[in-house]
């Protein structure tokens, strides 16, 4: 298999699409006002990373295809991104734990893409780096708000943590598609980022009064295109208009 | 040809920001480059945030501007370095102050949890302020209140 910088990047982008998507899902249903500009607002940051990215995997490619055709005229299967992203919003704390978990990868991921030979990907890293930031914050507050707070809001999220930190294995993980920009210092090395981020989230947990789990447990099969049925509804909703009007501009 | 240059340089630099039009875009920083050869304009952008919808805007406001003064206009995205609001010029930030939004306060975005940073109303310069959301109208502003005038306002997040 000829290494293929395109490919390796939709795991990337298709994170911050479908997290992007979840996000835009909170927009006027969320629990105060404030929550409703910011949870779409984090969204509309990964969707514009996602953008960027799309698009540079089709320059590389030299096709014809656009940003439009990878996100809107792919099928569940054609999809990379890891299994946590997709996961439904549920309710508030499944959502906000999410995102933590999510953004302290992010942040580091993108940290570690400043060093990459790839021009391009330093510009990406540069930008979304420092929206992360403001996500941890935002994220982070909230799940120390949510732990350390009733006895409701610290149930509702001890269940998130039950939910879904078994899906955080996955983002470690790096795959074939990746192996060869890994080696060659354009994309960061995944499993190097586990200790300090596993570090962040103990710290967070410990002032939001939450145990971190011992369980070991793992589910894997995201990058691999293998996915839960609920990324089949996201996409259908997320893919309908695009794919009803074929071809139509702006 | 070089005053050419400058011209062009000027058209670009003061098309308004769609969403801030109190603010040129030159005044925001997002205009790198300029290169002019005959009539032909190739201009590198520096969008501001990844998720901004105003960056499509701008552009096409620029490329407008452009062509009204005769100049044949490219637009060039660039993303490294990657745009900081510490580009924001000092009229850009006075402009911003008067218009009821209050300009950013320092470089690196701070990543302690409930770290506090001081941001002044923008209309009674009281230091007692507070941040209501991290989130306001649009992606690049805060939204805070002031404890002494009680006024709400926007402040322009730093990145």
């Amino acid at each position: 298999m000829s290494p293929d910088l395109g490919k390796a990047l939709l795991e990337l982008a298709d994170d911050n699409l479908i997290l992007g998507h979840r996000l835009s899902e909170w927009c006027g249903h969320a629990p105060m006002l404030e929550e409703d500009l910011a949870l779409p607002n984090m969204g509309l940051d990964l969707i514009g990373t996602a953008r960027t990215l799309y698009t540079y995997a089709c320059e590389i490619e030299n096709s014809n295809k656009t940003e439009d055709d990878l996100a809107f005229l792919r099928n569940e299967r054609e999809f990379l991104n890891c299994l946590l992203v997709e996961r439904p919003n549920t309710n508030f704390a499944h959502t906000i734990l999410k995102q933590l978990y999510f953004s302290i990868f992010m942040e580091s991921y993108w940290a570690a893409a400043l060093n990459s030979k790839d021009e391009t990907i330093v510009g990406i890293a540069g930008k979304a780096k420092k929206e992360m930031a403001y996500h941890i914050r935002h994220s982070g507050e909230w799940v120390i708000r949510l732990g350390d707070g009733t006895a409701e809001s610290h149930k509702k999220i001890v269940e998130a943590v039950d939910a879904l930190h078994l899906y955080t294995n996955e983002i470690f993980i790096n795959t074939q598609n990746t192996e060869f920009f890994i080696e060659n210092n354009i994309l960061p090395d995944r499993i190097s980022l586990k200790s300090n981020w596993e570090k962040a989230i103990k710290s967070i947990f410990k002032q939001a009064c939450i145990p971190y789990p011992k369980n070991d447990a793992e589910l894997l099969g995201g990058r691999l295109g293998l996915h839960g049925e609920e990324l089949g509804h996201l996409l259908a909703s997320m893919q309908s208009v695009h794919r009803a009007h074929p071809g139509a501009k702006w | 040809m070089i005053n050419d240059r400058n011209l062009a340089w000027s058209v670009a630099s003061s098309v308004l920001d769609p969403e801030i039009p109190c603010v040129t875009i030159g005044e925001l920083g997002i205009i790198r480059d300029l290169k002019l050869h005959d009539r032909k304009a190739t201009i590198s952008v520096s969008p501001t945030y990844s998720g901004c919808p105003a960056v499509l805007a701008i552009e096409l406001a620029i490329q407008a501007a452009l062509l009204k003064a005769g100049f044949e206009p490219t637009i060039k995205r660039v993303l490294s370095p990657p745009w900081t609001t510490d580009w924001i010029s000092e009229s850009g930030r006075e402009k911003l102050k008067d218009y009821g939004i209050t300009p950013p306060v320092n470089a690196s975005s701070k990543m302690a949890l409930f770290g506090k940073i001081d941001v002044k109303c923008p209309r009674c310069s009281s230091q007692n302020t507070e941040k209501l959301s991290e989130f306001g109208s649009t992606a690049c502003k805060a939204q805070y209140r002031c404890n002494n005038c009680f006024e709400p306002f926007d402040y322009f997040k730093c990145i």
